[in-house]
């Protein structure tokens, strides 16, 4: 039972790094944006996130620096998508391998600069990142280990995701900007302004993903700078994407249904003889699943934006 | 149309500048050091060390700091600092897949078309794909790095008794654990016999010094993975355990298990500069003390294409220093073990080994051969279990 629990906290946590890539991704396509990016923009968020905590021992700066450093690699991304009109996906995945290797440089380059053998977040902020502890509410038994207990990143995870549906779902911005996704010619027509609203929620987006990447250097590597630290995960993101039909809030279940499956193999017991390459591939067929299943539903509303990945030339209408 | 220039240059600015990102790589200066070897018959014709030019193919970035590439990356510096090599000598081909025969086979092309004529391929997964090539390239001298395969000709194999130092590390974890409970991180399951010959001699050093205590071990399926890594070291902490050892590339059970407060044994460099409060001591490689071998022998011409298999002896496999967390008489007993070791007396894998399912392996008297070793280690030692 106690190893059940330890399961779902443990699958929760998982989850929530893919949580952040899932979410960026889903406003930037939102707009009719495909930015492959994600693993790169995460990697980006991940470098300035720990050199700043680094060097201010802040963890409130590192994460807006997170944020920061992911939003500008998503403008850039915009920039190259939105004005100049370049392929998504080329310049999606450009700036996935630019994000990889530029924090990688980065890391590789401040280990040589301060002269040390291991880069390691202060002790400080490695305090303030660790589980919180509720007094009270977190000894509940169950209970307080399974809704009290977690890093900060896991309550930000789940309260960004209500504040994006909300954003999308019950203002009139976001009507706007599902506008924009579906048909951006008629949103132009109707008055919206595309661009400006682009901008927006490529930018918002890639700043989600950078607080990501933070996540993943400083909770699963434990404030301790390795090369590749996000290590795969934005690419989960983006098949977590359709697993949760655009939707933020489903994003937050299959967010923690795919931390569970990636921590399964971890807790179930191996006399079970299942081998471990199935686990492995359980995310991508349950992805494959769902996109078999909406394609024959075929609903409008839980399918991608239909201008998603088309770039809009308004001199073209 | 100006739009469109524009991105274009755009687009290329960020592709020229991720390739800065990658490929910047600081060296220091190499200082010429002149050893002599007796002449012994080589299958390969001697290389003048002017004429030397080195490939080197890398499973990930040695930039990421503490494992596998990064010491093979030490070595390599090493060996360059040993015989006296210039920067421009040595060819580096980074994050190179071992899954992927394609890349593996592009970065040794472009190594030979910048002329290299010795290939050093560090990963596993390289292997059959190195054979082949070696075929291909009678001229350049191929060697693959934790294998098995040569050709007697211009492929060899190299790889180290690291379990020797496992052994070692696993008095150190057996002497500390007090739930009797000892966690392993692999990254291959049982059929891998690099991965369960070190689990296997981790456990007998356990058994050695504590017969009570259990080995449960975890598999990653990945060299490199650092979310699994963690999540296999948290649910062996989960499950009781107190110490962690690993086979695997980032330092992340290590920093696991100081979070949890445990302890644990870290692998490939000295892993107590990333978890201070939690490594007994670490197992090292030493790649310097081969790759200086080879690349000497090539230049005498007395490079045969045998495998090589150094262990202590040789100065490859060591334990990191052993931290202060290790409980008293430690240090002795790994001396004693070590000191057996070293000369000759007494082997790991040698006698009647019982394993986990009840059978027993080899016989009274005789060690385990290389070749078994290397790629017939395929039982758990019986105090290991999966959970």
């Amino acid at each position: 039972m106690s190893m059940f629990i330890s399961f779902l906290a443990a699958a929760i946590t998982a989850g929530t790094p893919i949580l952040f890539g899932t979410l960026g991704e889903i406003i930037t396509e939102k707009v009719g944006h495909l930015n492959l990016g994600v693993e790169g923009m995460m990697a980006i968020g991940a470098c300035a996130g720990f050199m700043v905590g680094y060097s201010t021992d802040s963890f409130f700066l590192a994460l807006i620096a997170a944020f920061a450093a992911g939003m500008l690699a998503a403008l850039l991304y915009g920039l190259l998508t939105i004005t100049l009109m370049a392929n998504q996906n080329v310049t999606g995945l450009t700036l996935t391998i630019f994000g990889v290797g530029f924090a990688n440089f980065c890391g590789f380059y401040a280990r040589k600069a301060y002269g040390v053998e291991s880069l390691k977040l202060p002790e400080n902020i490695t305090s303030q990142m660790r589980n919180i502890n509720i007094p009270g509410l977190s000894d509940i038994p169950v209970i307080g280990q399974l809704f009290f207990s977690y890093n900060p990143f896991v309550y930000l995870g789940i309260i960004t995701a209500i504040l994006l549906s909300i954003y999308l779902n019950k203002t009139k911005t976001g009507l706007n900007i599902r506008a924009i996704g579906e048909n951006p010619a008629s949103a132009d027509a109707a008055g919206i302004k595309v661009t400006k609203w682009k901008y927006i929620n490529v930018g918002l987006g890639g700043g989600i993903c950078g607080i990501g990447g933070a996540f993943t250097i400083m909770i699963i590597n434990k404030g301790v700078w390795i090369s590749d630290c996000v290590g795969g995960l934005g690419w989960i993101a983006v098949a977590l994407v359709i697993f949760a039909s655009w939707s933020p809030t489903k994003a937050i279940f299959g967010s923690f249904v795919f931390g569970a499956l990636r921590q399964l193999k971890y807790y179930v017991p191996s006399s079970i003889g299942i081998p471990g390459a199935l686990y492995d591939m359980l995310p991508y067929v349950i992805t494959t699943i769902v996109l078999v299943a909406a394609s024959v539903r075929s609903s409008k509303k839980n399918s991608q934006p239909a201008s998603c990945g088309i770039n809009y030339f308004r001199e073209e209408r | 149309m100006k739009k469109k220039v524009l991105s274009l240059a755009l687009t290329f600015a960020l592709a020229v500048s991720m390739l800065a990102g990658c490929g910047t790589k600081e060296e220091k200066n190499a200082e010429p050091a002149a050893t002599e070897t007796t002449a012994k018959k080589g299958t390969m014709p001697a290389i003048k060390k002017e004429d030397l030019k080195i490939g080197v193919i890398h499973i990930t970035d040695p930039a990421e700091g503490s494992g596998y590439t990064y010491t093979h990356d030490l070595g390599i510096q090493g060996m360059q600092k040993n015989i006296g090599l210039e920067d421009s000598q040595i060819i580096r081909k980074n994050n190179t897949s071992d899954q992927d025969a394609v890349a593996i086979q592009t970065a040794i092309e472009e190594c030979i078309e910048q002329g290299c004529n010795v290939i050093f391929a560090t990963s596993w997964g390289y292997m059959d794909t190195v054979e082949a090539m070696a075929k291909e390239y009678p001229d350049v001298i191929f060697s693959h790095g934790t294998g098995y395969k040569c050709n007697g000709k211009n492929f060899n194999n190299y790889f180290g008794r690291i379990y020797q130092a496992r052994y070692l590390s696993g008095i150190a974890a057996g002497m500390k654990t007090t739930t009797n409970k000892i966690g392993y991180v692999a990254a291959m399951d049982k059929q891998n016999s690099e991965v369960t010959g070190g689990l296997d001699a981790f456990a007998m050093g356990i058994y050695s010094v504590n017969p009570d205590a259990k080995v449960y071990v975890k598999v990653t399926n990945s060299w490199f993975d650092p979310e699994a890594e963690a999540s296999a070291a948290e649910a062996l902490i989960a499950q009781g355990c107190d110490v962690i050892g690993q086979h695997c590339d980032t330092s992340n059970p290590m920093t696991a298990a100081q979070a949890a407060g445990v302890y644990g044994v870290g692998y490939n460099s000295d892993m107590s500069k990333d978890a201070p409060n939690a490594v007994l001591t670490s197992t090292m490689w030493d790649w310097s003390a081969y790759y200086t071998a080879a690349v000497q022998q090539i230049i005498d011409g007395t490079w045969d294409a045998t495998n090589y298999f150094g262990g202590m002896k040789e100065g490859l496999v060591k334990i990191a220093p052993l931290s202060n967390l290790c409980v008293d008489g430690t240090k002795e007993k790994i001396e004693e073990v070590q000191n057996k070791i070293l000369s000759g007396e007494w082997d790991v894998f040698t006698g009647v080994i019982e394993t986990n399912d009840g059978k027993t392996v080899g016989e009274e008297g005789k060690s385990l051969d290389d070749a078994t070793i290397t790629g017939g280690i395929n039982w758990y030692f019986k105090n290991v279990v999966e959970p």
